[in-house]
């Protein structure tokens, strides 16, 4: 075995049991800080794969933007994560039953994998060769000039996201006072204001 | 790229540049007050897009290295999902109005969907495939729960968004193993790769697949969250719900069948005929104890959906054509049903209880001939077009070798008759209730008459269906 190799079980290794205690932790905000090693080490399979751009986003973009932005959110969340736990707990044996039946399928289906005699060829063809273009150019013909489509695809599904998100929270309030600058700005002092004379001793 | 690929295209662009132009002017110009503007100018352009997607030339096109396929199958299911996407948004509008739901937004996503949908049946890809599928999920999602006052609908969007992400979890596990296997997710590349024995790697990435796009066509075993989305969604969504998606997704299953994985027609034929059977099934029995109507259309829709799988299991042109045919009647149908269940309501509140159906003859006689003739043709009850749907998809199980399957699904039509009839005779024979109103804007009665109307002159000669479909189910196979 390579140094890569031992790397690249560490990495694995870290990512599947980080990734099984995102799931299993009390703690919503340990849940998050898990999630954030599994990013890690996720991102360390990808530097071993020679994706070193990918490694780079995914730990800027998830780890830096993404899972810090879940923190706030599980932070300012006000629900009883205990007794969701708790509820669940009921279901616990009946889950574990499915879920290793569907494990020993996975492990079947996965065991008993082959590739198709050309499929090598097929999975070296679409990319350009490695040693000749640096990953970041290859990202960028396969994601701006092969995959245009999908790239546009994926955009629009970002926009159908953002006007749900709009559509399904958005209110608007009636009862709340909101400042309107050239309401303000066009107010005529002499209507607004009124000088009275008022005399000693006498109310208005 | 090159500019060659975007005049295949051009259908999903100018959708695409519609939505986000109306977007703009709608959240710039009056907001809700330009609901019903958007409503019909949507449709219209939706109706506009079919007929060039129709009068389009017979050479298959593709674009972008094969991710993209715009062939005479796909036309045929884009004109379905269009022509039927403008029929609801239209009859849903005047409801969706009263109900305060006259959000600008949902034209919007209709064109979202629709654009998803597109798509989907144009695929050539897995990964164009998925984006399909997402983009039109997603548009879905939002207006299932757009009643976002309201305990059920929000509801059911969850729960059609929570199982929906699990469905596309399922399918994108099989991609990868289909993935793993052929080295490429292009559908002639994987069909390229596949020749004598299937290993079982392959077979699992298959059948995950199918179970993933079973879902969207909510076949059974992948039902459960039909009725209860059904129920829950707004009833002009629902009435969405049951056209538009089933026709793309069906189609997606008939291409991902053929194209991809034509050499092996054994292995997904299985599958499909047990979803089928299973659905045919489970369709026509759970529906007896029903209720509610949007439940019983649920149902309804899950029993429908299992014929047309009947057509794509026997896996031959006559089956694809068949399968066709029977969608176009089914949304055809389904447009009709509902427009009438859009209109059903009592004392100004909307109502979806069967029994309220009780001596509605006595009140609408015209209107209730019209269901009872729809309901009829849901049925397969034979001078109506219904009828001729289900003959076409059981005798191509039939010339497909698969008598069994023909049979089962005979059997299951007479079972699945019983509920229809038996709204059928609440309507004629039932005791007197409350009354209930119907309150059809022109719109629906227009939809209603004329697709009761269609059910029984169709019968001639299909309107000459018959050619464009074998030509699509040409296409595929060819």
């Amino acid at each position: 075995m390579t140094v890569a190799d031992y790397a690249f079980y560490a990495f694995a290794v870290v990512t599947v049991v980080a990734g099984m205690l995102v799931t299993i932790s009390k703690n919503p905000v340990h849940s998050v800080l898990w999630l954030i090693l599994t990013f890690l080490s996720a991102a360390g399979l990808f530097v071993l794969l020679g994706a070193e751009f990918v490694a780079m986003l995914l730990i800027i973009v998830y780890v830096g933007a993404v899972a810090v932005l879940f923190l706030f959110v599980v932070m300012m969340l006000d629900i009883d994560f205990a007794e969701l736990k708790g509820e669940m707990s009921k279901y616990m044996p009946l889950a574990l039953l499915v879920g290793v039946i569907i494990l020993m399928q996975l492990v079947l289906g996965v065991g008993a994998w082959v590739q198709a005699d050309g499929a090598m060829g097929l999975r070296t063809s679409l990319t350009p060769d490695p040693a000749q273009v640096e990953n970041t150019k290859a990202l960028g013909l396969l994601i701006y000039d092969k995959y245009v489509l999908l790239f546009q695809l994926a955009g629009l599904i970002l926009l159908v996201a953002m006007i749900g998100a709009i559509v399904l929270t958005l209110r608007h309030r009636k009862d709340v006072k909101r400042q309107n600058v050239l309401q303000q700005m066009w107010r005529d002092p002499a209507k607004a204001m009124e000088l009275m004379d008022v005399k000693p001793g006498q109310g208005l | 790229m090159s500019g060659v690929d975007l005049p295949i295209l051009l259908p999903e662009i100018i959708l695409a540049l519609y939505a986000m132009a109306a977007l703009l002017i709608a959240v710039y110009g009056g907001k809700d007050k330009l609901a019903g503007v958007l409503t019909w100018t949507t449709a219209i352009l939706f109706v506009a897009l079919a007929g060039v997607v129709a009068t389009r030339n017979g050479v298959g096109s593709i674009a972008y290295d094969g991710l993209f396929i715009d062939d005479a199958f796909a036309r045929f299911a884009k004109v379905v999902i269009l022509v039927s996407a403008a029929g609801v948004l239209i009859m849903g509008h005047d409801h969706a109005v009263r109900r305060g739901l006259g959000h600008f937004e949902y034209p919007i996503l209709a064109t979202l969907a629709v654009i998803g949908m597109m798509v989907m049946v144009s695929s050539g890809d897995l990964m164009t495939l998925y984006m399909g599928l997402e983009l039109q999920s997603l548009a879905l999602y939002v207006m299932t729960a757009i009643r976002r006052d309201n305990l059920k609908s929000t509801e059911a969007g969850l729960k059609y968004f929570v199982l929906g992400a699990l469905s596309s979890g399922l399918l994108l596990y099989g991609a990868s193993l289909v993935y793993g296997y052929a080295g490429t997710t292009l559908y002639s590349g994987i069909l390229s790769t596949l020749g004598g024995e299937v290993p079982l790697g392959l077979l699992f990435g298959l059948v995950f697949v199918l179970a993933g796009m079973a879902f969207k066509v909510s076949a059974a075993p992948f039902h459960m969250w039909t009725p209860d989305v059904y129920e829950g969604a707004p009833t002009p969504v629902t009435a969405f719900l049951a056209t538009a998606p089933k026709v793309a997704a069906m189609a997606l299953i008939a291409r991902v069948a053929q194209d991809a994985f034509g050499a092996i027609p054994g292995d997904w034929g299985q599958v499909l005929a047990a979803f089928a059977v299973v659905s045919m099934f489970w369709g026509a029995i759970a529906a007896i104890g029903q209720t509610d109507i949007k439940r019983l259309m649920a149902y309804s829709s899950i029993a429908h959906m299992g014929f047309a799988l009947v057509g794509l299991a026997s896996g031959t042109v006559g089956g694809v054509q068949a399968m066709l045919i029977y969608m176009a009647i089914y949304v055809t149908m389904n447009l009709g049903t509902f427009a009438f269940i859009l209109s059903m309501e009592r004392d100004g509140q909307p109502v979806t209880d069967i029994a309220s159906l009780n001596m509605f003859s006595k009140t609408a006689p015209l209107k209730a001939l019209a269901l009872l003739v729809l309901l009829f043709s849901l049925a397969g009850v034979p001078p109506m077009l219904g009828f001729f749907g289900k003959y076409y998809v059981l005798k191509a199980a039939v010339d497909g070798g698969m008598v069994w399957l023909a049979i089962a699904g005979a059997v299951a039509s007479v079972i699945g008759a019983y509920y229809y009839l038996r709204v059928v005779f609440f309507m004629y024979f039932g005791s007197q209730v409350a009354k209930l109103d119907s309150r059809m804007s022109s719109v629906q009665w227009v939809m209603l008459v004329a697709v009761a109307v269609i059910m029984l002159i169709g019968v001639v000669n299909l309107f000459g269906i018959e050619a464009p479909a074998m030509a699509a189910a040409e296409a595929l196979l060819g």
